[in-house]
């Protein structure tokens, strides 16, 4: 199939960006849009010219590496998968692509479709972990935990940090991925001790990044590659209200 | 006060005031409503008329009056405040972004909405609460009510404003409770039949007013509205 391409060009987080086309021939329906990619990067530098950069790392959806705007949706079109798992038989022979980088002030460019998206790892330093003693392994039956808060806990920590959220959102607002740390943890045993101070914290880091405020319309949730449900936002609303008020 | 200050600084802070200030003005709705269903009493607005002096002699209801205009403009501004921070959150926009294709069109519209419904309330107020309480009027409220009626435009404009303010409840109230944190899978169907009643039942129990008056009021029909009635079409 033949695609084309029309991908965000930025030198670096000074200069103006601007699209550029990219023709595309046999392209391999099985191929994925990464590897496609890879494609044109080999072509553009047999060519003598810059390749197009993008984040990449396990290409199995798990890293939450990978990450762009493609026809207007985060990951691409459907649902639950990563830029890495997008297949190009999800596009038509002679469709033009267009291509952009995450877009949100909290997450600006660094090069053509790499954003710096170091707003997330200050959210995590600033609540997103839990106090462990040092010593022997602890038995891992210890602390029972109940099956069902066990797998809501494991959906919301299925968070790959991606940033689809804040890409999809109209605020460019990153409560899903706050939502998601706060829940992993506010549903745990092991989570409890800073249960206050990290809803607290995350909420306030988040404000502080430059990330909009959600206005509950859920495109967050229905671009996520991970399904991650807003229920988790009403939790961390939930938690930050307790927290504030209580 | 501190922490309250800090509360509302904070984007959660300020969208629980969006939350507490709509749900007061729904529940504002449902008595301005239950009032107004006296207007269908066929008595030639003698209930009304009793409803509303009730209202305007009882102090309680006059205090829950300022609160209910200091909740109008919270929300207001509570509301073009989040929408300047998040027109900042993404200084440079998508060439493509197919947000359609993953919300509901209610829960797009809701500046655009919030704002039509501000410019109607403006033109409600200045159509009934202005002339009834402040600058005074000849009319009783419920001839004035038949008045207004009787222009089928002045009823369309209410019409259109009131599917403007579904979509803005539709999106608005369920929206309300998820900021509390008080959704749950367990008990959404309840919050759904219950928003339904505010997004649907609501808007439509006021739209039947203007029709009502419009179409089966008629001893004061003006003549517009017997050359409406002629001709099925306001000429």
């Amino acid at each position: 199939m033949n695609i084309t391409l029309k991908i965000w060009r930025q030198r670096n987080r000074e200069t103006e960006g601007r699209f550029e086309t990219y023709e595309m021939k046999d392209v391999s329906p099985d191929m994925s849009f990464l590897e496609m990619l890879d494609v044109l990067n080999i072509n553009l530098i047999k060519k003598g010219q810059d390749p197009v950069a993008f984040d990449h790392d396990c290409r199995e959806g798990i890293c939450g590496s990978c990450g762009m705007m493609i026809n207007g949706r985060a990951h691409g079109p459907g649902r639950g998968a990563a830029t890495c798992e997008l297949r190009m038989r999800k596009f038509q022979d002679g469709d033009v692509v267009t291509v952009e980088p995450w877009r949100a002030a909290a997450f600006p460019v660094i090069k053509d479709l790499v954003v710096d998206r170091s707003a997330f790892d200050r959210i995590m330093q600033a609540g997103g972990y839990v106090s462990a003693k040092t010593g022997g392994v602890p038995d891992g039956n210890a602390i029972l935990i109940p099956k069902p808060i066990a797998d809501e806990a494991m959906d919301a920590a299925s968070c790959i940090g991606c940033g689809a959220c804040v890409a999809a959102c109209p605020n460019s607002s990153a409560m899903l991925f706050v939502a998601a740390k706060v829940s992993q943890f506010a549903l745990l045993p092991q989570g409890q001790p800073e249960r206050k101070t990290r809803a607290l914290r995350m909420v306030e880091q988040m404000d502080k990044e430059g990330f909009g405020n959600c206005s509950n319309n859920y495109a967050c949730e229905a671009e996520c590659p991970k399904k991650i449900s807003v229920m988790h936002i009403a939790r961390l609303n939930r938690e930050f209200i307790k927290a504030k008020v209580f | 006060m501190k922490s309250l200050v800090s509360l509302y600084s904070s984007s959660i802070g300020k969208k629980i005031v969006m939350g507490l200030t709509g749900l007061f003005l729904c529940l504002f709705l449902v008595e301005h409503l239950a009032g107004n269903l006296l207007l269908f009493a066929n008595d030639n607005g003698h209930l009304y008329e009793e409803y509303s002096r009730i209202l305007v002699s009882n102090p309680i209801i006059r205090a829950i009056e300022i609160i209910l205009f200091l909740s109008l403009a919270g929300h207001a501004l509570s509301g073009v405040v989040l929408w300047i921070q998040n027109r900042r959150a993404r200084p440079q926009k998508y060439k493509e972004f197919r947000l359609d294709e993953n919300t509901e069109l209610a829960s797009r519209i809701t500046m655009l909405g919030g704002s039509i419904v501000f410019l109607f309330l403006v033109v409600h107020l200045s159509s009934f609460f202005f002339p009834l309480r402040i600058t005074g009027t000849p009319m009783t409220a419920y001839e004035l009510v038949r008045e207004k009626f009787s222009n089928p435009w002045f009823g369309l404009f209410y019409l259109v404003a009131l599917v403007i303010l579904g979509y803005h409840l539709k999106h608005g109230f369920q929206s309300a409770f998820q900021t509390f944190g008080l959704v749950n899978k367990r008990y959404k169907a309840l919050l759904d039949a219950v928003a339904f009643f505010f997004w649907f039942l609501l808007p439509a129990g006021f739209g039947s007013i203007p029709v009502y008056f419009f179409f089966f009021v008629k001893n004061t029909a003006s003549p517009l509205v017997l050359r409406t009635l002629e001709h099925g079409w306001p000429v």
